[in-house]
C-alpha cells in the first residue's frame, strides 16, 4: 500500500509516526546479482541473490562457467593421458587429484604400490593439503579486508610450492602419480628441506593465527554466520572441513584408511556451531595435523637408495644410444644409464622403489626405454593409442581425502585401453549445492565470508 | 553377518535384480519400479542407515550394448556404521526416467540435475530438473556415447 498524496499535505505535526508509514509502505524484495564477474566469485560463479533490504531470503547458484568436458575427454584417451587432467581439477591441491585417480585405476587392477611410494604419496598428499588450506584461508581473510594475512600465507604457500617444484619439476600441474606409483623419488636432501618449510609454514600460521583468531572485527563477521546443522549438512553430503566444523568427524583418512594412513597419530579436528568461524578453526588445526603426518611419514619411510652409485656402472642415456647403434652393445650390458632428471626425473634404481613391478601397469623407467628393446617394447605397449595399460572389466569408486571434503573417482573398464566412464565426485559441488539453505537469513555482506569459506575451486566444480 | 548387498536382496527380493561386490564395492542393481523403495529402506533400516547420498551419476551403455542402454550409479554411505553400498538402475532410451531422490536426500537435487544435463535422463517430481553445468540453449547432451567429443553448438550471442 502506497502512502496517499492527503498524507503529504498534512503539517509535519500531524504526520503519521513511524509505524503507521512502516505499515502503508509497499515492500518488495529485490534481485541482485553477485558474480560472475564479482572478485569474491573467483569470476566463474554467479549466485542470484533475492534481498529484503539486506537480508538474503533466497538464493539460486548458477555454475558451469569453467566446464571444460573433463569427464567427456577422458574417455577419448588412454588411462594414462587422464593424469594430466586431473591436476586441473581441484589447481591448489592437484597432488591428492593425480594420488586419487590413480589409486582408483589400481583398484580396477588390483594392485598394491611398493611401500615407499605410499609413504611419498601420503607426504604430497598432505603438502598438498596445506596449500590447500592456506589458500583457502588466505584469501577469505583477504575479501574481509585482512590482506597481511593472505601475505603471510601465500609467502607460507609458496615455501611448500617449492618443495613440490623440488620433487615434480612443476608448481602447478604437477602430474606426478603414475598407475603403479610415483614419477619420481624424491630428491636428495628432500627429508631436511620439507622439515625446515614445515617449521617456517608454522611460524608463518602462528603470525596469522596472532592476527586474526582473536581480531574482534574478523571473529564478528564470521561468528554465527552461515550457520548450518549437522543434519544438514550430512543431508546435503557435505564432507570434509565444512562438514567438520558441524562436529561430524568424518574423514576418509580415518574412516576408509587408504595408502598408510592407518599408521599415523593424528587427530581430526571438529567444530560445534558450523559457522565461517568454526570452519576457520578447523582448517588452521588440520595444517598442524598435516604437518604432524609428514613427521611421522619421515620417521617411517622405508630408505632405498635415492641416488645412483656412480662407480663406472652408469652412462649417460644419449651416449648409451649411440653405442647401441654403432652395434657396441658389449660396452653396455652391465650398465646402467642415467638422464637428466629435468627429462622425467627418474633414473632405474629409484624407480624400483616408487613404482610397482606390475609390468601391465607401471612403465618402465626411461633408461630402459632408450636402451634396450625389452624397455622400449614395455613403454610403446603402455602409451601408444591402442596398447595402453588394460584394467580388467568392470567398476570401482575410490574415496580419498581431498583438501575440500571426500573426493571420488568411479571409473568403468570395458577391458580396452581407454576408461568407459570416469566420474569425479567433487567436493566442493555438494557444499554450493547447499549455498542457498546456508546464505538464507543473513545479510549480503555475509555473502562473501561464507562463499569464502566453501573454497570454492572452479576446476573440480565444473569440471 | 551377510553383506549389505545381500542383506538388500533378501529383503527386497522382488526389486533386486543383480548383486556383486566387485573390488569389494557392495553394488545391487534395482529394478525400476523399486527405486524409491529400496531407497526408503536402506536409509531407515537400522542395519542400513545410509544417511549420505554421496554421488549420484549416470553410465551410457551404448558402445557396450546395453540392454537397457542407460545405468544410473548412485553412491551411499552410512557414517553411522562406517559403510557404504552402491545401487544401480537401469534404464531405457525411449523411457528414460527414473522417480528422483530429492526428497529423501536434499543432495540428489543437484547431482539429478547434472546427469539429466550431461545424459538426458529425466527425473520424476524433481522440484527443478534444469540445465545444470550447460546453458539453456545448449543442444543434446554431452556424455552422452553418439555425442561426439569434437561437436559444435550453434552460437547463441545476445539477441539485439
Amino acid at each position: 500500500m502506497a502512502l496517499t498524496p492527503a498524507d503529504n499535505q498534512l503539517h509535519p505535526a500531524t504526520l503519521p509516526d513511524q509505524e503507521t508509514v512502516i505499515k502503508r509502505t509497499r515492500t518488495e524484495s529485490m534481485l541482485l546479482n553477485v558474480g560472475p564477474q564479482h572478485p569474491a566469485m573467483h569470476g566463474i560463479v554467479r549466485i542470484i541473490t533475492e534481498l529484503d533490504g539486506e537480508e538474503v531470503v533466497n538464493a539460486d547458484v548458477e555454475i558451469g562457467y569453467l566446464h571444460r568436458a573433463f569427464e567427456k575427454m577422458a574417455e577419448q584417451g588412454g588411462y594414462l593421458q587422464v593424469i594430466p587432467y586431473t591436476d586441473r581439477l581441484n589447481y591448489v591441491s592437484p597432488l591428492i587429484n593425480n594420488i586419487g585417480y590413480c589409486l582408483a585405476v589400481e583398484k580396477l587392477f588390483g594392485l598394491e604400490t611398493t611401500e615407499r611410494a605410499k609413504y611419498i604419496r601420503v607426504i604430497m598428499s598432505e603438502i598438498s593439503r596445506v596449500t590447500d588450506h592456506l589458500t583457502c584461508v588466505g584469501a577469505s581473510a583477504m575479501e574481509l579486508g585482512a590482506f597481511t594475512a593472505f601475505l603471510y600465507f601465500i609467502k607460507a604457500r609458496e615455501y611448500l610450492y617449492e618443495l613440490i617444484e623440488s620433487v615434480t619439476g612443476a608448481r602447478l600441474t604437477i602430474s606426478y602419480a603414475r598407475v603403479g606409483g610415483v614419477k619420481g623419488d624424491l630428491p636428495p636432501g628432500f627429508r631436511e628441506s620439507c622439515l625446515g618449510a614445515i617449521e617456517k609454514t608454522r611460524k608463518e600460521i602462528k603470525e596469522v593465527d596472532a592476527l586474526l583468531t582473536k581480531n574482534r572485527i574478523f571473529v564478528d563477521r564470521l561468528k554465527n554466520v552461515g550457520c548450518i546443522s549437522k543434519e544438514d549438512a550430512l543431508a546435503y553430503a557435505i564432507t570434509g572441513p565444512f562438514l567438520r566444523s558441524t562436529g561430524v568427524d568424518y574423514d576418509v583418512r580415518r574412516a576408509n584408511p587408504y595408502l598408510v594412513y592407518d599408521r599415523f597419530d593424528f587427530e581430526i579436528p571438529v567444530g560445534e556451531h558450523g559457522d565461517n568461524f568454526d570452519r576457520y578453526l578447523c582448517r588452521m588445526e588440520e595444517m598442524e595435523q598435516s604437518f604432524r603426518i609428514i613427521e611421522q611419514a619421515f620417521e617411517q619411510i622405508p630408505e632405498g637408495p635415492v641416488l645412483l652409485d656412480t662407480d663406472g656402472t652408469v652412462m649417460p642415456g644419449e651416449a648409451m644410444v649411440d653405442e647401441a647403434k654403432m652395434g657396441r652393445i658389449e660396452n653396455i650390458r652391465n650398465v646402467e644409464a642415467v638422464i637428466d632428471p629435468t627429462l622425467d626425473g627418474t633414473t632405474k634404481v629409484q624407480y624400483r622403489n616408487v613404482e610397482t613391478v606390475n609390468k601391465r601397469a607401471s612403465l618402465p623407467p626411461k633408461e630402459d626405454t632408450y636402451g634396450n628393446i625389452e624397455g622400449l617394447m614395455n613403454h610403446f605397449k603402455m602409451v601408444m593409442m591402442g596398447h595402453g595399460i588394460r584394467p580388467p572389466k568392470g567398476e570401482a569408486y575410490f574415496p580419498v581425502e581431498g583438501a575440500n571434503g571426500e573426493l571420488g573417482f568411479y571409473i568403468v573398464s570395458d577391458g580396452t585401453d581407454k576408461p568407459y566412464r570416469v566420474r569425479v565426485r567433487p567436493p566442493c559441488f555438494t557444499i554450493v549445492a547447499a549455498l542457498p539453505l546456508i546464505l538464507k537469513g543473513d545479510s549480503l555482506a555475509d555473502v562473501v565470508p561464507t562463499f569464502g569459506s566453501v573454497n570454492m575451486i572452479g576446476g573440480e566444480l565444473d569440471r | 553377518m551377510p553383506n549389505l548387498h545381500e542383506q538388500l536382496k533378501a529383503k527386497l527380493p522382488q526389486g533386486v535384480l543383480e548383486i556383486h561386490a566387485q573390488h569389494g564395492d557392495e553394488t545391487a542393481l534395482i529394478r525400476r519400479e523399486a527405486w524409491i523403495d529400496a531407497a526408503l529402506f536402506i536409509r531407515e533400516d537400522p542395519a542400513f542407515h545410509m544417511n549420505v547420498l554421496m554421488d549420484l551419476t549416470a553410465v551410457d551403455g551404448r558402445d557396450l550394448k546395453w540392454k537397457p542402454r542407460f545405468e544410473v550409479v548412485a553412491h551411499f554411505y552410512s557414517t553411522e556404521h562406517n559403510q557404504r553400498l552402491r545401487l544401480k538402475v537401469a534404464v531405457e532410451e525411449k523411457d528414460a526416467v527414473v522417480p528422483t531422490l530429492t526428497n529423501l536426500w536434499p543432495s540428489a537435487n543437484w547431482f539429478e540435475r547434472e546427469v539429466w544435463d550431461m545424459f538426458g535422463i529425466r527425473f520424476d517430481g524433481h522440484p527443478d530438473l534444469r540445465r545444470l553445468l550447460m546453458y539453456t540453449e545448449f543442444k543434446g547432451h554431452p556424455l552422452r556415447k553418439d555425442y561426439l567429443w569434437n561437436k559444435r553448438q550453434p552460437l547463441i550471442g545476445p539477441k539485439n
